[in-house]
């Protein structure tokens, strides 16, 4: 049952992402953008990681807000369509030479989740005992793996400073005198 | 291009029936993110998300009145510097990021106390900077368009 959903999924990402690429209307495009992550956050919600899907769900919406804002407010932009034959077969050959490679190697892989990595067994043993946290994944994210996401964290901090760095002149604005001197 | 700024007069009375449960919900969120899924990150968007609920709603001014440009940057910075301080306290015990606040009893709101404390860390972090980005981004296509 489980794999007919994730199979289903994964075309209506595809789909989703062909769409998204080479369709001419913006708002349509960012549509596109926005199926594939919600099919990506009922993924993750089938594949027993709700904590992944409540972030790309939450995620998703921000991007969306951003990218319509960022779209609308610009007036009407359609991408410009210029074919290029050459790369787009390229692509493609070269997808399907990588996907001849790795198939061996994908039918080698272990079922997915088991068995248990040998790091993973040690979390999955000792978490609740050692940090208390009910929630195993906030436990290792937070806990047993902190300097991840102290880097994690860091890395936001400096995105969020460049963008208000950037965007500065305009944003500083009085309300008043809003586009005045523009 | 209407009189007031923001959308029409349903979103707004929409907007004011939901922009309070979904503060509530992110808070939510956060506060048990070491008991369900959920945790900082997800909390913080959430919270910023309804900061910007209201703000595409009402438009900028009403939102930089709830929460000023300059809150928000000290509550990002706030968040920031309570993960780190969070880290540098590990020291005391040993070494970097040490687990030194005791555990308490599992499944209890009250438990886990480093995770916690680093969830709402997070969540200050996550949500003041990204309800940062989303001014600056408007503000400057507002400019743009004009």
């Amino acid at each position: 049952m489980a794999t007919i959903d994730i199979n289903l999924l994964l075309i209506v990402m595809i789909v989703g992402a062909v769409i998204a690429v080479q369709i001419r209307d913006m708002l349509s495009c960012i549509v596109a953008i926005g199926l594939v992550g919600l099919a990506q956050s009922l993924a993750f919600l089938i594949l027993k990681a709700p904590d992944l899907a409540i972030v790309q769900l939450v995620v998703e919406i921000l991007t969306l807000v951003v990218l319509l804002r960022a779209t609308i407010k610009r007036g009407e932009i359609e991408a410009e369509q210029r074919r290029d034959y050459f790369s787009e077969v390229l692509a493609v050959a070269l997808c399907v030479l990588i996907l001849v490679f790795a198939y061996p190697v994908i039918k080698m892989l272990p079922e997915f989740g088991y068995p248990a990595m040998t790091i993973g067994k040690e979390y999955i043993a000792q978490g609740l005992e050692k940090t208390g946290a009910a929630n195993l994944v906030s436990a290792i994210i937070l806990d047993f793996r902190a300097y991840d996401t102290l880097g994690e964290a860091v890395v936001l901090f400096t995105a969020v400073c460049g963008a208000l760095v950037v965007l500065r002149k305009v944003g500083r604005k009085k309300p008043g005198g809003a586009g005045a001197e523009e | 291009m209407n009189r007031e700024p923001g959308m029409s007069l349903i979103v707004k009375t929409v907007t004011r029936l939901t922009v309070g449960t979904i503060l509530l919900y992110g808070i939510y969120i956060v506060l048990h993110g070491h008991l369900s899924p959920g945790g900082g990150f997800a909390g913080g968007v959430i919270i910023a998300l309804s900061l910007v609920h209201l703000m595409l709603a009402f438009g900028k001014d009403v939102a930089l009145k709830k929460i000023s440009m300059s809150a928000a940057e000290t509550l990002e910075d706030f968040g920031a510097i309570m993960f780190i301080t969070i880290a540098f306290l590990g020291l005391a015990g040993g070494y970097f990021f040490l687990h030194i606040y005791g555990t308490g009893q599992p499944f209890k709101l009250l438990s886990a106390h480093m995770v916690l404390l680093s969830n709402i860390g997070i969540a200050c972090k996550v949500g003041g900077g990204l309800f940062l980005v989303l001014v600056a981004i408007i503000a400057a296509g507002n400019g743009r368009k004009k």
